[in-house]
C-alpha cells in the first residue's frame, strides 16, 4: 500500500517534448512509472520517449485512461495547463514547475477543486512511492520501499530526510513533496490523513519551513486524528524576519510564520520535533525500534 | 519587489485613485521649482525609501513656506533615515517626493493583501489610520475589518457595504466614495499581480471625499515578466548589492551576521543547514541556495560572494545531489577554489547521487584547508570546530 500513486497510476506529462519535461519523463519511465503518453500542443500524432503525444489533455485522457498528470510546462502557463487537466477529468495533477504567478494558481486551485481534482505544487520536487511510482525530479535511488510517509515543503529536506530514514534501516512508503510557494495544492491536512489510513504507513516524517501557517494547521489536525507517530523540523530557526528565504512562501511576516511558533504548537500535539534536520533520521529510529 | 510611494501613487493615478498632487525630484533645488509648480500653501516633504514608519523617523515633514521646503529637502535629502522596519543601519535618501498639504478630516487604514489561509486578495480596513497596523491587530483587533474577494466574483456590491458599514460611514455619499475608492485599489491589485497593496494614513476630507495619503506596493516576482512597466520601476539601490549580485547567476543570498559561510542546494536544506550550525553552537554568514543546477561557475561565484564578508572563518558547503551528480559537483568545487582564493578552511558535505566518487576525489585533490563532512551532523560540526580554532 501506498498513498495518491503506485504502480498501476497511468500518468501523462504536460510539457512533454521540452527539455525538462524529456530528461525527467525519460527518469520517471526508468523508475518505473507508468507514463503512457504526453501532451505538446501542436505535436499531437508524434512519439516521444517511446509514448504517443497529443494536442490536448483532452485527447491524452480519452486515448489513455490517464488519470494523474505531471507539469513541466513554463511558469506563465501553468495556470492554464492546471486548468485544462481539470477540465479534462485528471483526477490529480503533480505540478513542478517554479515561478507560477500566485494569481495563476488562486484562479486555477479553485478551479482544480470545483472539478474535484487534486494537486501537489507547484515549485516542487513531486511525489514518489517507492520502488514503484516516481512522479516529479527526486532521485529516485534514495527512496527504498518500507513503513515511513514523508511530507515536505523543501526538495532537498525530502531527499535529506528519506536518506537518512533509510540509512538507519527503514524506508519510505510514499513521500509529498508539497512545494514552498504561498499557494500549494494539498499540504499537511490533506495527506496526514491519508498515512493514518495507509495500513503500511507506521510512522510519519513532516516538514516544514517558516511563512504561513499550514504546520499549525497541521498541529492542530493531529492531535485530533492521528494516531501514528510523527517527527517533524521546521526549517528557518535562524532566518531574520521580513526576508524571503529563496522559496517565495518562506518569510515571516511581523510576528506570525515563525519556525518557534511552529514547533512548539506540534510539540504541544505530541510531535517529536528536532532542532537539526541532522536528527530527523535518529528520530525516526527511536520510534520505530519501540 | 517593491516600488516608492511615488511609483505606487503614479498606478494610483492610472486607476484613478485619488491622491494629493506631488512631484518627485533628487535634488532641492528641484524641491523648490516643484513646490512653485504644485502652488501651495502648505506642502509635506517625504523621503522615498523603501521602509515603513518614514514619518516617525523624521522622513515627512510640513512645509508652510517656500523657504521651508528649501530647509526641509535640504535636511531630508542625503539623511539616513532609521526606522522600525530598515533596521539600526537605516537607509539613505535619495529622492523627496513633493505632496501637496491635503484637507484632513479623519484616518483610515486600508490595504489589499493575499490571504494564504483563504487563497484570495483580502481588503483590510481600519478606523485607527496613521497607526502602526501591526500594533491595532495586536492591541484592538476589533477595530481592522477583513473583507475577501474570491477573484473568481471579483469585486462586488457586499464586499463595499461590508467596508463602508465596517468603518461606521453612514453618510451615503461617504459610503459610496469608500465602495469606489477600494474596488478601484482592488483592481489595480489584480491587474497587475501586486502582493500587497497599503494606504496608511487614507484621509477622508471636509467634502466627505477619500484620498490616499499614503501609498505602498509590493508585487509577486514571478509575475513581472508580464508586467514590463513595473519591473521598470525596480529600484536596485533600495536593495542589498550582495543579493542583487548573487541573483545574477541564480544564486539566493541573504547576508546574517555570524562566522560560518553556508554554500547549499535547496532553500529547505539551506534554511536546516543554518540551524544545524546554530544547533552545534556556532552561527551561520549567511543564506545561499546554490539552486539545483550547481556547477563550477555558480559554486565559485558563491564562494566569491560568502568571502566578502570579513566576519567568516569557515565555509560549510553542503550539497544533497539529486539529479545532479556529486562527482560533477565535486569537480566544480575544485576548479571554483583555482578561481577563487579561499583563505578560510571549506568542510564539503556531498551526498546523494555519486557520493562516494565525490569524497575520493575531493581527498585526492589535496586542496589545504579542505575538510570532508560524512554527514549533515558530521559536516555541520566540522565547520563550528574550524571556526572556532580561526
Amino acid at each position: 500500500m501506498s498513498i495518491l500513486v503506485n504502480k498501476d497510476t497511468k500518468v501523462i506529462v504536460q510539457g512533454f517534448t521540452g527539455k525538462e519535461g524529456t530528461f525527467h519523463a525519460g527518469q520517471c519511465i526508468d523508475y518505473g512509472t507508468n507514463i503512457v503518453g504526453g501532451v505538446t500542443p501542436n505535436k499531437g500524432g508524434q512519439e516521444h520517449l517511446g509514448k504517443p503525444v497529443f494536442n490536448t489533455v483532452a485527447d491524452a485522457v480519452k486515448n489513455t485512461g490517464a488519470t494523474v498528470s505531471m507539469i513541466f510546462v513554463p511558469p506563465a502557463f501553468v495556470g492554464d495547463a492546471v486548468m485544462e487537466a481539470a477540465e479534462a477529468g485528471i483526477e490529480l495533477a503533480v505540478i513542478i514547475t517554479e515561478g507560477a504567478p500566485v494569481k495563476d494558481m488562486q484562479a486555477a486551485k479553485a478551479y482544480a477543486t470545483k472539478h474535484n481534482m487534486k494537486t501537489i505544487g507547484p515549485n516542487c520536487p513531486g511525489i514518489i512511492t517507492a520502488e514503484e511510482c516516481k512522479i516529479g525530479i527526486m532521485p529516485g535511488m534514495i527512496f527504498k520501499k518500507g513503513n515511513v510517509g514523508l511530507i515536505s515543503k523543501s526538495g532537498t529536506l525530502t531527499y535529506e530526510g528519506a536518506n537518512q530514514v533509510c540509512n538507519e534501516g527503514y524506508g519510505i512508503t510514499t513521500a509529498v513533496g508539497i512545494g514552498g510557494d504561498p499557494i500549494i495544492g494539498l499540504s499537511y491536512n490533506q495527506i496526514l490523513p491519508m498515512f493514518e489510513a495507509d495500513p503500511d504507513t507506521e510512522a510519519i516524517v513532516m516538514i516544514g519551513e517558516i511563512g504561513g501557517d499550514l504546520e499549525i494547521q497541521a498541529a492542530k489536525l493531529i492531535k485530533e486524528q492521528i494516531t501514528k507517530p510523527v517527527v517533524a523540523f521546521i526549517a528557518g530557526q535562524t532566518a531574520p524576519k521580513g526576508k524571503t528565504m529563496g522559496h517565495a512562501g518562506a518569510i515571516v511576516s511581523g510576528s506570525a510564520g515563525t519556525a518557534k511558533e511552529k514547533m512548539e504548537a506540534l510539540e504541544a500535539a505530541g510531535v517529536k520535533v528536532v532542532v537539526s534536520p541532522a536528527e530527523i533520521g535518529k528520530a525516526v529510529k527511536e520510534i520505530l525500534s519501540k | 519587489m517593491n516600488i516608492h510611494e511615488y511609483q505606487a501613487k503614479q498606478l494610483f493615478a492610472k486607476y484613478d485613485v485619488p491622491t494629493p498632487k506631488g512631484i518627485m525630484v533628487e535634488s532641492v533645488k528641484d524641491a523648490v521649482i516643484a513646490a512653485q509648480e504644485l502652488g501651495g500653501p502648505i506642502w509635506v516633504v517625504k523621503a522615498q525609501i523603501h521602509a515603513g514608519g518614514r514619518g516617525l523617523g523624521g522622513g515627512v515633514k510640513l512645509a508652510k513656506t517656500l523657504d521651508e521646503v528649501e530647509e526641509l529637502a535640504n535636511e531630508i535629502l542625503g539623511m539616513t533615515l532609521v526606522t522600525h522596519q530598515t533596521g539600526p543601519e537605516g537607509k539613505l535618501v535619495q529622492k523627496l517626493y513633493i505632496e501637496d498639504g491635503a484637507d484632513i478630516q479623519s484616518e483610515y487604514y486600508l490595504s489589499v493583501v493575499l490571504d494564504r489561509k483563504l487563497e484570495m486578495p483580502l481588503i483590510m480596513a481600519s478606523t485607527e489610520g496613521g497607526m502602526n497596523i501591526e500594533d491595532v491587530a495586536e492591541n484592538t483587533p476589533e477595530k481592522i475589518i477583513t473583507v475577501p474577494v474570491d477573484p473568481t466574483i471579483g469585486f462586488q456590491g457586499f464586499h463595499g457595504r461590508e467596508l463602508a458599514f465596517g468603518l461606521e460611514l453612514t453618510d451615503k455619499a461617504e459610503q459610496a466614495n469608500i465602495i469606489t475608492f477600494a474596488h478601484k485599489l482592488y483592481t489595480l491589485y489584480m491587474d497587475n499581480d501586486a502582493e500587497m497593496i497599503e494606504i496608511n494614513p487614507l484621509v477622508k476630507t471636509g467634502k466627505g471625499e477619500f484620498i490616499a495619503l499614503d501609498g505602498k506596493m509590493g508585487f509577486d516576482n514571478s509575475a513581472l515578466g508580464r508586467h514590463p512597466d513595473i519591473a521598470a520601476m525596480r529600484d536596485l539601490t533600495e536593495e542589498d548589492p550582495d543579493e542583487v549580485e548573487a541573483a545574477k547567476y541564480g544564486l539566493s543570498y541573504v547576508a546574517l551576521d555570524g562566522e560560518i559561510g553556508c554554500m547549499v542546494n535547496g532553500a529547505g536544506l539551506a534554511m536546516g543547514t543554518m540551524d544545524t550550525i546554530n544547533y552545534m553552537g556556532g552561527t551561520p554568514a549567511n543564506f545561499l541556495d546554490v539552486g539545483g543546477s550547481a556547477n563550477a561557475e555558480t559554486v565559485a561565484k558563491g564562494f566569491e560572494i560568502i568571502l566578502k564578508n570579513p566576519n567568516v572563518k569557515a565555509i560549510f558547503v553542503n550539497i544533497f545531489g539529486g539529479i545532479v551528480r556529486c562527482d560533477r559537483i565535486a569537480n566544480g568545487i575544485i576548479e571554483a577554489t583555482k578561481i577563487t582564493d579561499v583563505n578560510v578552511p571549506v568542510v564539503v558535505r556531498l551526498d546523494g547521487t555519486n557520493a562516494p566518487e565525490a569524497a575520493e576525489i575531493l581527498k585526492n585533490a589535496n586542496i589545504a584547508n579542505l575538510i570532508v563532512g560524512d554527514d549533515l551532523g558530521d559536516g555541520a560540526a566540522k565547520a563550528v570546530a574550524a571556526a572556532a580554532k580561526a
